[in-house]
């Protein structure tokens, strides 16, 4: 072979090599862009809104931004949004662990596939048809649910009920821990089914019981998924719009009784009020969302500090 | 306490495909037994019959019977995890709990147990059993470090130290040294000499010097060929094995004629 066709591959390859660096540096400035753009945006619409706001912008427990002077809050929507959130995850998490441990585990194959898809098609329903589900289907039922809770825990206060129509903050965070759970369920049984076949047999070898190899093997093995899939479906649940405006009957107050009707989120309360907006109400509107932007980022870094912490002992050094 | 191994007209299978085929071989407690062969020969399915760890795998049978001191392990009644309790297993490759540290590792199969210790009673049986796999004193300033964190040597003694901690009748060891360099296999082989005054060992190896070094009986499995089961041809004691086998594929596989 003469040296002139061994030579010539490699600098075709090298052009090759020049478009592809090329496409991946551009998509990786235009993500950066993107971001910075909105972030820009955000802040910049905030500072104006937040400079003519004549309340306390965290602790004012109202929002009438289009008043002249404007005065609002978001003391309301932090409240609605992580409590609803939060529901959601104590709800969400256990349930989906479960089932993915089932389909990764338990289940026979036959049984394991189908379910595996019934989630994923859970994935798919968009969420104006949970909120429809929730509002039509849900809020009647959940009722007699929340009287009997009332009957036993009432004392608690936070699980104290008046009887009022079911469409509260514990019925937002039902709604969305139906919705989050797929994205978790899928991301952890990804996670499950790729803990390393020689620790399982390390520990069935021990005499383990199935629990126990689930115990020793996967579900450390898993943990750092488990927490990424949680925040994936924290993310969702914070952010979720059209199912929540749809289900609760908003009212900007804190009402520390989750099952009774009010409350509002950010997101919930940027679709209901941005129609009527004035130019002022807008700006405040995307100062609130500017916040969640904020908590979203903070959720998302405090999930990375904890999957760091565990890293020593990932499964990734084996 | 060590026990016996006797093993009678054992077939296994994978799904419809018969692995090994009409085992019959009797293991005195407190010696070392190597089982050698051709890849494929089902010697490592016979070693995972020996502890019900064949039934793990999808499709895994098991016809016959395997006695540890005359009871059978697939009587009906008996409970796989209970035999996995009794008889210990070390891996090819080592594989300690990546998430737990080296001191948990050591203590895994006895947390199974459901017994309470003490603190001291654990820290007790952690330092005997390291002490016993020669990795105390490589390891006893980070018990508390993950046990990934070791080469792969040190891990594979933990895993031994793991073996062990249950107190086990017999230990299985499917090729422990295969992935490991020279330095750790003869630290492996040294440990197998000591441990056989309390185990009933039985060693699965690719290297036959290693099993001349290490046990007492030689057992040579073959196959016919290509999807027909393994057998067991002949088992005896070592140096004969070595100088002057019965059959003939024995001394073909030895001499490296084949295989």
């Amino acid at each position: 072979m003469s040296p002139t066709t061994t030579a010539s591959p490699p600098s075709t390859g090298r052009t090759g090599d020049r478009i592809f660096s090329g496409l991946s540096k551009g998509a990786g400035i235009a993500l950066l862009a993107i971001m910075a753009a909105i972030a820009v945006f955000l802040t910049a619409r905030a500072v104006v809104a937040i400079r003519a706001n004549e309340g306390n912008f965290l602790t004012t427990f109202e929002w009438n931004a289009n008043a002249d002077p404007p005065v609002f809050g978001i003391a309301v929507l932090l409240f609605g949004t992580v409590a609803s959130s939060l529901i959601a995850m104590l709800l969400a998490v256990p349930v989906a662990v479960g089932i993915a441990l089932f389909i990764s585990h338990y289940a026979p194959r036959r049984l394991a596939t189908p379910i595996g898809y019934v989630v994923d098609l859970l994935a798919a329903v968009p969420s104006i048809i949970y909120g429809l589900w929730g509002a039509l289907f849900l809020v009647p039922r959940l009722t007699g649910l929340y009287e009997w809770l009332d009957q036993f825990f009432g004392w608690t206060g936070v699980l104290s009920y008046d009887g009022s129509p079911a469409r509260s903050l514990m019925t937002v965070g039902i709604l969305l821990a139906i919705m989050i759970l797929p994205i978790i369920t899928s991301v952890t049984r990804e996670v499950f089914l790729q803990t390393p076949k020689a620790n399982e047999e390390a520990a069935l070898a021990l005499g383990a019981t199935r629990w126990e190899v689930v115990r020793m093997a996967v579900l450390p093995f898993g943990r750092s998924g488990v927490i990424s899939a949680s925040m994936l479906g924290l993310g969702r649940a914070l952010g979720e719009t059209m199912a929540v405006a749809t289900v609760l009957s908003p009212a900007f107050l804190i009402n520390l009784s989750l099952l009774e009707s009010g409350g509002a989120t950010f997101a919930q309360n940027i679709a209901s009020q941005f129609k009527e907006a004035g130019s002022m109400g807008r700006d405040a509107l995307i100062a609130s969302g500017l916040v969640l932007f904020l908590l979203t980022l903070v959720v998302n870094g405090a999930a990375r500090l904890i999957i760091a912490r565990h890293k020593e002992y990932s499964g990734a050094a084996a | 306490m060590a026990k016996r191994i006797d093993v009678n007209g054992l077939n296994a299978y994978y799904g419809g495909h018969k692995a090994i085929e009409d085992i019959t071989l009797h293991v005195e407690p407190r010696s070392v037994t190597a089982f050698i062969g051709p890849s494929g020969c089902g010697k490592s399915t016979f070693l995972r019959t020996l502890n019900r760890m064949h039934e793990v795998t999808p499709g895994g049978r098991v016809e016959g019977e395997v006695l540890l001191d005359n009871e059978n392990l697939y009587g009906p009644g008996v409970d796989p995890v209970q035999v996995r309790r009794t008889v210990g297993m070390v891996f090819q490759r080592p594989n300690p709990f990546p998430t737990m540290s080296i001191y948990d590792n050591v203590l895994a199969g006895v947390r199974l147990n459901g017994i309470r210790y003490s603190r001291s009673q654990l820290d007790d049986l952690v330092e005997k059993n390291l002490r016993g796999a020669n990795l105390w004193k490589e390891v006893k300033d980070r018990l508390h470090k993950p046990g990934a964190g070791l080469s792969g040597g040190q891990q594979q003694r933990l895993c031994l130290a793991r073996a062990t901690a249950v107190e086990p009748d017999v230990l299985l060891m499917d090729e422990p040294c295969s992935a490991l360099d020279p330095i750790s296999t003869l630290a492996i082989e040294d440990l197998i000499d000591q441990m056989k005054s309390r185990y009933t060992i039985v060693i699965v190896t690719h290297n036959m010097q290693q099993a001349a070094r290490v046990s007492e009986r030689t057992a040579f499995f073959n196959l016919a060929g290509v999807g027909q089961p393994g057998r067991l041809i002949e088992v005896d004691a070592t140096d004969k094995i070595f100088s002057n086998p019965s059959e003939k594929a024995t001394e073909d596989y030895i001499s490296g004629r084949f295989g």
